[in-house]
């Protein structure tokens, strides 16, 4: 391996120093990731991202975050944002978009594009109450990456396989985990 | 079939259960001319499809059917399997049901306003039809059993019987309802450790201020609610059976007393992939539902109680602990360690309806049907979960549904015998 030119712009001397740097001090790897949400009306909430905890300290984005969400017209709502089902999208499209990326760099591929298209199939009987044996989510997710990279076919493939196994949404929602919802 | 071709009658009852020697005393009540087909014996299910230790879930003064009542000298106690089959045996001698016993029905089709009804011992051709062939014929098992390992012993509660019959070893009971918790109560005693998988479920205590929660919801009119009475009677005809046990000691069998002796809970089983299984987030959620709604009913009972004056008959009001639920109950469970032996799949029953021809079920495989008069007329069911009323799958909620629906057939004979002239 000659040429270490690729730059897809993720800093993977940073990833790896951090990686060096909470082995030695695994407390550092506790992270609590929040969001706050506040009923607009009807269906729409706006949910904003600010804080979080994380290297042992309280933790803040460089601005705060807001996302609306609602359902469309077609269920009476009045459509002031995407509906909570296609954020979960934008948030497994995203994990494994940034993954394809931080694994490109680290095995020095270039990108020159990489696009995906989600689909996420549903049916409503479920949320609707019609018939109990149907589940509320989604029956399945299909994720299709376009990649044009300086690599071969068989690469890109093993960058996208490898980035599903290092992804955190990829396994919120492959793999169940415990929710507590309580009422202060 | 024999010479002469069909016999010719009013009324054909399917299954000499409860439910359809309910409906034949009606019958005969009302003088219409019937015959109760049975595939085997009187009471055969309970012969041929129940576990040894199971009980009623309701109290013997609760054993009645038109015609009948309790007349044992432990109306408080709880019949066993021996017990029921005498029990119904006895009922079809005193009302002398017409009963043609080991006689299995082969096809049941409409032809007209006739159904013709073949069986393995001759043919009958009748106006009206009442379907009395019980709720559980069926084990419901989820397909995602097709995915557990080879290795995994499967048995589902038709089957079961007893601990014995399972190897030694660790036993996964999917399914908290009063099969489910019975299960993983007798078989975590016999020394295999049980992990019950738990859904959606409805968490009764046996007894409540003194008096046995079935005494409570009858006197409070809770199980004479009506079909047509609920906001959502699909939703009220899947709720699943309360977790209760019938014991000498009128026990509470919660997931409290469960993992009390070590019963460990997981939650809904999700999927099982590469000999893994996996389970739901939801228990925690599942269970704070179930006392949410345990205590909805005692909050019911005790203004009735406090309504008809008997706050100074019977011990105070009070509530039961919350369900615990470990922190973090475990999502996964390995199915090849060896540590998990059998799976028992307490996960409900559905009828049998491969002799039916007539077009009466839905895409679900259930009867279409208004309170137990189906969608094809003449026809009738009994014996169903919330039929016409909250108690319709009990032993004494038959007679009520019974009774309306044999008025219903005999009107509709009355009728069709006032057109045809």
């Amino acid at each position: 391996m000659t040429d270490k030119k690729a730059d897809n712009g993720v800093d993977v001397e940073f990833l790896l120093g951090a990686r060096e740097m909470l082995t030695e001090a695994p407390e550092g790897a506790q992270f609590t990731w929040r969001a706050k949400c506040d009923w607009v009306n009807g269906t729409h909430s706006k949910t904003s991202i600010e804080g979080y905890f994380g290297l042992g300290d309280e933790q803040n984005h460089k601005t705060k975050h807001e996302f609306d969400a609602d359902h469309p017209e077609l269920f009476s709502s009045e459509d002031h944002g995407a509906t909570p089902v296609e954020i979960v999208l934008v948030g497994l499209a995203s994990c494994l978009t940034a993954g394809v990326a931080a694994v490109a760099q680290h095995r020095e591929i270039q990108l020159n594009s990489v696009s995906a298209t989600l689909e996420g199939g549903m049916d409503i009987q479920g949320i609707l109450g019609i018939d109990s044996d149907v589940r509320n989510g989604f029956d399945g997710i299909k994720v299709t990456y376009n990649i044009d990279a300086d690599a071969s076919q068989e690469d890109i493939e093993a960058l996208v396989a490898q980035s599903q196994k290092r992804s955190a949404v990829y396994d919120i929602i492959t793999n169940p985990t415990n929710v507590t919802v309580e009422v202060s | 079939m024999p010479s002469g071709g069909p016999l010719k009658i009013d009324t054909v009852v399917i299954g000499a259960g409860h439910s359809g020697l309910a409906m034949s005393y009606c019958l005969g009540d009302r003088g219409v001319e019937h015959v109760v087909l049975e595939r085997s014996d009187v009471a055969n299910s309970w012969k041929t499809e129940r576990w040894d230790s199971l009980r009623l879930l309701t109290p013997n003064w609760q054993s009645r059917l038109p015609g009948l009542t309790y007349e044992g000298d432990d109306p408080d106690g709880f019949m066993t399997v021996p017990d029921v089959i005498n029990f119904v045996n006895h009922y079809a001698d005193v009302i002398s049901a017409p009963i043609q016993t080991g006689t299995s029905v082969t096809s049941v089709c409409c032809e007209g306003d006739r159904y013709q009804v073949d069986t393995d011992r001759g043919s009958w051709k009748c106006r009206t039809i009442v379907v009395a062939s019980g709720s559980c014929n069926i084990a419901s098992i989820p397909a995602i059993a097709a995915s557990a390992p080879s290795s995994i012993a499967m048995i589902t509660p038709l089957d079961y019987r007893n601990p014995d019959q399972l190897n030694k070893g660790g036993v996964l009971v999917v399914g908290a309802s009063a099969t489910g918790i019975q299960l993983a109560d007798e078989i975590h005693r016999s020394g295999r450790p049980v992990t019950l998988s738990v859904g959606e479920h409805v968490r009764m205590p046996r007894v409540y201020r003194g008096r046995d929660i079935q005494w409570w919801m009858d006197a409070a009119g809770v199980l004479d609610e009506r079909y047509d009475q609920v906001d959502d009677i699909n939703r009220a005809r899947n709720v699943p059976s309360p977790q209760l046990v019938g014991s000498p000691e009128r026990s509470t069998l919660d997931l409290n007393a469960l993992t009390g002796i070590g019963v460990k809970l997981i939650g809904r089983l999700a999927g099982i992939r590469e000999g893994k299984a996996q389970f739901s987030g939801s228990l925690r959620n599942n269970c704070a539902l179930a006392d949410l709604k345990m205590n909805r009913l005692l909050n019911t009972i005790d203004e009735w109680a406090s309504e008809n004056d008997l706050d100074d008959q019977v011990p105070s009001p009070h509530r039961f602990l919350e369900t615990t639920v470990e922190d973090s109950p475990p999502l996964g469970l390995d199915l090849t360690n060896g540590q998990i032996q059998t799976i028992v799949w307490a996960t409900g029953f559905h009828p049998d309806y491969s002799w039916l021809d007539v077009p009466v079920l839905d895409r679900k495989g259930k009867i279409r049907h208004d309170g137990g008069v189906v969608d094809s007329p003449g026809m009738y069911l009994m014996g169903m979960t919330f039929l016409r009323r909250r108690k319709s799958s009990f032993i004494h909620g038959a007679g009520d549904d019974a009774r309306d629906l044999s008025d219903h057939l005999m009107s509709y004979l009355n009728n069709a015998a006032a057109i045809t002239g």
